[in-house]
């Protein structure tokens, strides 16, 4: 059982406050659904047909054939590359997320052969980089369903030489290998050059007979190197690696068959989940999951209180609250999604020096517990001021980020609104290292707020004319103020955050709960490690 | 050689050709490129391919069919129901490539197919009609002011139109511009024609058309009644004959006036006449100049064939039956099986038909366009059967339809049939007191969610083992997020 009251809505549904937010929300989450489905037709129905047309399953239909029957599938980045490379490169060409295969929790990434022959653009290589990164931090084995024709040879330099480039792929299989998370991969296309390295860097592999090709160099390079004529079936088809070269472990005869030979090689790997806390019987929330849509304001500026959110999200939207009467912008409260513990911390205004000391507290204390942190983010950021200053609210933050970036239990993050300046740090922003960053589709994100911007470079700017005794005109402050409020509009975008991956995808406000509970089972994968100090009382 | 051509798909394609192959009558489909390989493409003795899954570049293109059945060497053409069915220039079309067109003539068909001109016959005729505006005046103001002189509710239909589409109710004189110029705009686009019409709309009428069959001398027949109240946006869902809504006064003197149209208009073959019933009156809807979607009821209660009946009627081989020969005996019901979402408001579910399964068992029978590894696309009508049951009384046929609906199975896609169970037990269709508000009274947006019964969480809980055993969090905590097969959109 969850321990905590149950919380009672102020809100009523049939209010026309209530109505107008419902619908701006819901406006919202339709224009999200709406590029979702786009760029879930992958690189059109033409490629689509062609990439059929040789008997095989699209990069989403081998996923879902590969889950278990009635899995969820947790997908990552869906939008990423949006509005990118002229939108060459839906979903950066590659799907990936975390699904139930064979009892397991797996990180699986597709590449989609339908987007530009499946080869990786500079975010390609983020996304892929980013699916080991989940995986490593949670303990996810890994399976890679491989269809790629390697570097998009346009834009190699960014994409081959650097740290984070190509080449970490194959580093990553490497430590997650060391580190006893199974790598497995199914080769159901092209495998050229690098991209060889995938299947021949994983601790069991199998390929598709006909379609399926691994070789560091292809037919056209072989005989512009050595003169050698040679077809691509017999460069590095299944049957020569499986037979001859002992590259691939198995053999398929199609896709089907390819993926369920990976379902049982997933059903050899022994693996044990052990659950790192205790569990209560799941209980719904008292309020519906998309009454939610109507808790937050249309008007981004309007404040409301957040436990309305929290208590859409959380088992019987029962929470016990910590340090209610102390920093009360911060809502910090014990409470279960889907029977499993979680410490919210919440913003409910500006973070004062109090808001940050008690967030530190509450931190400390889940660490202690080994209960895993769910930062629900609003946050226009720290209070400025002499006042502030004097008291050493930088050193209060500091406090709260410190407790941040050294907790070791799971951290999940969730931008329900603003994201904005040292709040996003406090607040376990994507440089905080939470184990999964989602956004809402009403949120934004930037150092600072829009008009605050303009303000500031208009001020500077003012100042130095009025050395030279020059005063602006208010058209000219508007002119001057407007380029910078269009760049602001426009980078603090979910969308334009969700196609650089500075989050793990946009999501529907009414899913959170789930999507957090998919988050935080699959942490229960890995090892979490034990707290390192005793609780400061701050 | 007779030779028949289908220009038709689905299940009514499958009905021709079972009916042909009876007769000895080899068939031609005409198909387009998507329905290679379904039922009916697998049971005609010849296909023709006449273009892709777009309708309006298939099965509604008039060369396209022609072209196909002359290639086969057809010599007759059955229309089916929808797509060219009512369509006069086909059938002119058919009849100067030398091909027999299964239907009325031409003329007949332009007559009764407009629905303006239709109803200046019937007021010939000397049946009642709905009162109404028919004008040729279809200028935005008149109309308007049309539907004020009728009294609201009106309700608008495209003239060309069928099948629910064009049509709107209007409710007050405020919101009549809007909905008639959208009426207009729909006929434009469904059926190129933007001419409407406007009549009374009845809130508490029963939809009951009667069954007519004419020969080649010009007698006529009619096969009694169906009843068709049970609609959704104007698209029938439950049928029965007889009604249980008739007096037999009423029903004679509603025979009388549909046997005496078909007569007037020449009517050749199998036809329907659609009335409104309300407050013990009646009121002529429209003519359909073909076959019904719900013909089988009637056959199942007077023991005919209506597909046998107009293939022969067209080679003039059939004399139709005396009326004193058809005598109905006991109840029929169909039901239109859909693949659909019951429990969210009847969303369209496309997808493979993995399994199907249709019990046979004494008075049951199946209209089906499918077999097991077909796919319901999004191109077609996502009607996957027709389930008929004939007893030997009302209450008996809709106890019969409630155990066959059970017995039946489909997998692959959602179905109605929990809708159509909740329908087949209300109170006021057990009672036969249904009105054509029955649905949007009663099931405006399909059922409500069911918890699980046991059973079916037991099933659930066996399937989903596999996924509960580690991936999900505990059993401790009872439901896991991952066994939801949930998706972001």
């Amino acid at each position: 059982m969850s321990s905590g009251p149950v919380f009672e809505s102020s809100l009523s549904v049939s209010s026309p406050d209530f109505r107008t937010n419902a619908e701006a929300m819901r406006k919202h989450v339709d224009e999200w659904r709406s590029r979702i489905a786009l760029v879930k037709q992958g690189g059109g129905a033409d490629a689509v047909a062609k990439h059929k047309s040789r008997g095989k399953l699209t990069a989403r239909e081998r996923i879902e054939a590969l889950l278990d029957p009635g899995s969820s599938f947790l997908e990552i980045s869906t939008l990423a590359a949006w509005e990118m490379y002229d939108g060459a490169a839906p979903a950066a060409g590659v799907v990936a997320g975390v699904g139930v295969v064979s009892g397991l929790e797996c990180m699986i990434v597709a590449n989609d052969a339908t987007v530009k022959g499946g080869t990786y653009f500079p975010l390609t290589v983020k996304k892929h980089l980013r699916a080991q990164e989940i995986a490593s931090e949670n303990g996810l084995p890994c399976i890679y369903l491989v269809d790629s024709g390697g570097a998009f040879l346009p834009m190699q330099a960014d994409v081959f030489p650097d740290r984070d480039h190509f080449g970490r792929i194959f580093y990553n299989q490497a430590r997650m290998s060391a580190a006893g998370i199974s790598q497995i991969s199914v080769v159901m296309g092209s495998c050229t050059a690098g991209g060889a390295y995938v299947p021949a860097m994983s601790d069991e592999n199998v390929i598709v007979r006909g379609n399926g090709t691994i070789f560091l160099g292809g037919p056209p390079l072989v005989k512009a190197a050595t003169g050698e004529v040679v077809t691509a079936q017999e460069l590095g088809g299944g049957e020569v690696h499986t037979e001859l070269s002992g590259v691939v472990d198995h053999l398929a005869e199609d896709d089907h068959h390819a993926i369920e030979i990976t379902r049982d090689i997933v059903a050899n790997l022994n693996k044990i989940k052990s659950l790192p806390f205790t569990i209560a019987p799941v209980e719904e929330p008292a309020y519906a999951p998309d009454s939610i849509y109507g808790v937050v304001p249309a008007d981004a500026r309007k404040p409301y209180d957040v436990r309305e959110v929290i208590a859409r999200i959380v088992d019987g939207s029962k929470f016990h609250e910590f340090k209610e009467r102390y920093g009360k912008t911060l809502v910090c409260c014990w409470a279960r999604v889907y029977g499993m513990p979680v410490g919210i911390i919440a913003n409910n205004g500006v973070l004062f020096s109090e808001s940050a000391l008690k967030a530190a507290h509450f931190i400390e204390l889940c660490e202690q517990r080994k209960i895993p942190l769910v930062f629900l983010q609003n946050i226009t950021g720290f209070m400025v001021g002499k006042k502030y200053e004097n008291e050493g609210i930088a050193k209060h933050g500091a406090k709260m980020v410190m407790a941040v970036s050294n907790a070791r239990v799971p951290k999940f993050t969730v931008i329900i609104g603003g994201s904005y300046g040292a709040g996003n740090y406090g607040m376990c922003g994507r440089a905080y290292q939470p184990r999964f960053l989602w956004m809402w589709p009403n949120a934004r994100i930037s150092v600072m707020g829009g008009e605050q911007a303009a303000n500031v470079l208009l001020t500077v700017k003012q100042d130095q004319l009025a050395a030279k005794g020059i005063s602006m005109s208010q058209a000219e402050q508007d002119e001057f103020r407007a380029p910078t409020l269009a760049k602001f509009d426009a980078e603090s975008s979910p969308y334009y955050s969700t196609a650089r991956l500075w989050d793990d995808g946009i999501i529907d406000p009414a899913d959170t709960r789930r999507v957090l509970a998919l988050g935080l089972s699959a942490s229960c994968n890995a090892e979490w490690g034990d707290a390192r100090q005793g609780v400061f009382r701050m | 050689m007779a030779k028949l051509a289908i220009a038709n798909r689905g299940e009514v394609a499958v009905r021709i050709i079972l009916a042909a192959q009876e007769l000895g009558i080899p068939t031609v489909l005409l198909h387009s490129e998507v329905d290679v390989g379904t039922r009916a493409w697998r049971m005609a003795d010849e296909k023709v391919c006449i273009g892709p899954a777009t309708t309006a570049e298939s099965y509604l293109r008039i060369d396209r069919n022609i072209e196909g059945a002359l290639a086969a060497g057809a010599t007759m053409v059955h229309p089916g129901f929808g797509f060219l069915s009512e369509n006069a220039d086909f059938a002119q079309a058919c009849i100067d490539a030398g091909l027999i067109f299964i239907g009325p003539k031409p003329e007949t068909i332009r007559a009764l197919g407009d629905k303006i001109s239709a109803k200046q016959l019937i007021e010939k005729a000397n049946v009642p009609t709905v009162p109404g505006y028919a004008g040729s005046d279809q200028s935005l103001e008149t109309l308007v002011a049309h539907a004020q002189r009728i009294g609201f509710p009106v309700i608008v239909k495209a003239a060309a139109g069928g099948g629910g589409r064009g049509m709107k109710v209007i409710r007050s004189k405020a919101e009549a511009p809007e909905l008639i110029a959208s009426a207009q705009r729909e006929g434009k686009a469904a059926f190129g024609s933007e001419i409407v019409f406007l009549e009374k709309y009845l809130d508490h009428a029963k939809h009951i058309e009667f069954q007519v069959f004419g020969d080649f001398t010009g007698r006529c027949v009619h096969l009694f009644e169906r009843e068709c109240t049970v609609q959704r946006r104007h698209q029938k869902i439950v049928e029965e004959s007889l009604s249980p809504s008739l007096t037999p006064e009423l029903r004679a003197q509603m025979a009388a006036a549909a046997v005496g149209l078909a007569e007037k208009a020449g009517y050749q073959g199998a036809g329907t006449v659609e009335f409104l019933v309300q407050d013990g009156e009646f009121y002529f809807l429209e003519m359909n100049t073909r076959l019904q979607v719900e013909h089988p009821v009637t056959e199942m209660v007077l023991g005919v064939d209506l597909v046998k009946a107009q293939i022969l009627t067209a080679m003039k081989a059939f004399r139709i039956w005396k009326q004193s020969e058809l005598t109905p005996r006991g109840h029929s019901i169909e039901c239109r099986l859909y693949a659909e979402d019951s429990y969210n408001r009847g969303l369209p579910s496309t997808g493979e038909l993995l399994g199907m399964h249709w019990p046979e068992g004494p008075g049951r029978r199946y209209e089906v366009g499918f077999e097991a590894g077909d796919e319901v696309t999004a191109y077609y009508d996502p009607m996957i059967a027709k389930v008929i049951v004939w007893d030997e009384d009302r209450p008996r046929a809709i106890r019969k339809m409630l155990r066959t609906l059970d017995d039946c199975v489909v997998f692959g896609v959602k179905t109605n049939i929990p809708y159509l169970k909740a329908i087949l037990t209300h109170k006021d269709f057990l009672d036969g007191s249904m009105t054509t508000q029955f649905i949007s009274q009663y099931f405006p947006e399909g059922l409500e969610a069911q918890e699980p019964t046991e059973e079916m969480a037991a099933f659930a809980a066996g399937a989903l083992k596999s996924v509960s055993s580690v991936g999900a969090v505990s059993s401790a905590a009872g439901v896991s997020p991952w066994t939801q097969g949930w998706r972001f959109v």
